[in-house]
């Protein structure tokens, strides 16, 4: 027999920790969409697309504008000492990931305006000689390959320090894991792909972004593979952890919303669009998309579900 | 340098909560929320049974992962004693810090700052026990200086077996349980 009686009864903490509610998990996958995006957008820019050409590359920093500060909102809603936000921003704390982060988004903002406003028609910048100088410096060439390499740069950051973040609370066995900020990073990747493949008007960057989504789909399957193996073969509180996504309460929505219908369905149905067995279709890019959402979810609330479980 | 720690005699905490009211009392903690608080154990089959009594609170952990992920430096560590604090003006309330213990030893107060023992280090600055340990009718909570090696914390820890909680965790936790 073992009794355990408590006198503790604080909120968020008893009878199992629950600090962070949807705020949290719609921040990760709004951050990991902007990252995604600005990577794919950057890797056109390298390629010397022009602002002329059509190329999805120059919505992606317009709509990601609009997403990361709908995260940040979000992230804004989460905190419980909101007016002292801005000391985020006086400090930066080098083992704190969470610190990274702040400056991070600090960065992501100016590359992405940059990279928008190298769209503006430059009849609309009339009004502002300055503002139409720089946005036709940034059209030229050169310019234009400099942003594509700070939008992979900043997007690769943004991704992988959302993974980083949580792995390093080690208090949370589930998220003891190296393999979560790949993974959070090649999900982004996998969300922004699906958006721009939705959103393109050019049938070869169509195609293009199609395969890359299902590269990303079937890494994403792996590092779910590695992240599952690493905790499951680690101490038997890391293995405790594993076993919530492995027949404990999370195994339903994980297995079905993440695993199944948010990867595994969109790919099969992705790679017969690939080969032109199928038409293109709404249906799986909003699948890897609502996928994308349910894994941030799932982890999050995971997460903080597992705990040491020694006295 | 100084680094305060506590040992608790598990022999003798009685778990009258003593300790949890003179906390609330000297650090006037809000209604519904606790510093430190009382575990009961109780392991065995009938009739052999053990009942572990634990009088519990932040840890001061050597290797404290709530300081390490604090995005601004709120949560530091306290020179001299090396405390484990909290700034309550530069808190900004992401609760990393909770997620990071694995105590569940911090709280958010209410007015939205996160919130945890202090060792009662206004006290101990002006050469006084902190309140838990000064009430504690038993004389089973023990606090002191771990780097002094002739203080009775490390008498008591010589001369008797003792445990950490969650050592597993790796965070070196500073509070010390006479089994």
């Amino acid at each position: 027999m073992l009794e355990l009686v408590t006198t503790r009864d604080n909120p968020m903490i008893d009878p199992t920790m629950h600090v962070w509610g949807w705020e949290i998990p719609v921040y990760l996958f709004l951050g990991g969409w902007v990252a995604g995006s600005m990577v794919l957008a950057g890797w056109f820019m390298r390629q010397g697309r022009r602002p002329g050409d059509g190329c999805v590359c120059y919505v992606l920093p317009w709509v990601s504008l609009l997403l990361i500060s709908l995260g940040m909102g979000a992230l804004f809603l989460d905190l419980e000492h909101r007016l002292y936000v801005w000391r985020m921003y006086l400090t930066l704390q080098p083992a704190s990931p969470m610190s990274w982060g702040g400056w991070i988004l600090l960065l992501v903002y100016p590359v992405l305006a940059l990279s928008a406003l190298v769209s503006i028609p430059g009849d609309w910048l009339e009004r502002w000689p300055a503002v139409k100088r720089l946005a036709a410096r940034l059209g030229e060439a050169t310019a234009s390959r400099t942003l594509g390499h700070a939008n992979i740069v900043t997007g690769v950051a943004l991704g992988i320090y959302t993974g980083i973040l949580l792995s390093s609370l080690g208090a949370r066995p589930l998220w003891a894991s190296a393999a979560l900020g790949p993974l959070f990073l090649v999900s982004g990747l996998s969300t922004g792909a699906a958006f721009a493949h939705v959103i393109s008007r050019k049938p070869g960057d169509q195609a293009t972004l199609l395969r890359a989504d299902n590269v990303f789909l079937a890494v994403e399957l792996l590092l779910i593979g590695l992240f599952l193996i690493g905790l499951s073969t680690a101490s038997a509180v890391h293995a405790n952890a594993a076993a919530l996504l492995l027949g404990g309460p999370y195994t339903a929505v994980f297995w079905v919303f993440v695993v199944g219908l948010g990867i595994v369905l969109p790919l099969a149905i992705q790679t017969l669009m690939a080969s032109h067995r199928i038409p293109h279709t709404l249906v799986a890019p909003v699948l890897v998309m609502a996928g994308g959402l349910a894994l941030r979810f799932v982890i999050v609330s995971a997460g903080q579900y597992s705990h040491w479980i020694s006295p | 340098m100084a680094r305060f720690g506590m040992v608790i005699d598990t022999r003798q905490c009685v778990g009258c909560m003593d300790c949890v009211v003179a906390c609330k009392v000297e650090n006037d903690v809000p209604d519904g929320f606790c510093r430190d608080w009382i575990n009961q154990r109780l392991e065995g089959t009938m009739p052999d049974l053990r009942l572990t009594i634990t009088s519990e609170r932040c840890n001061h952990c050597d290797r404290p992962p709530c300081v390490s992920c604090c995005p601004t430096g709120a949560s530091h560590v306290h020179e001299p004693g090396k405390v484990v604090l909290v700034d309550h003006g530069k808190c900004i309330g992401c609760k990393a810090c909770l997620a990071s213990c694995p105590y569940g030893a911090r709280f958010i107060h209410p007015e939205g700052y996160a919130d945890k023992c202090t060792f009662c280090i206004h006290r101990v600055e002006k050469g006084e026990l902190p309140a838990c340990v000064a009430v504690c009718p038993t004389h089973a909570m023990h606090f002191g200086d771990l780097d002094d090696p002739g203080s009775g914390l490390n008498r008591l820890l010589a001369s008797r077996r003792h445990f950490v909680l969650k050592p597993d965790a790796g965070t070196q936790p500073r509070i010390f349980y006479l089994e």
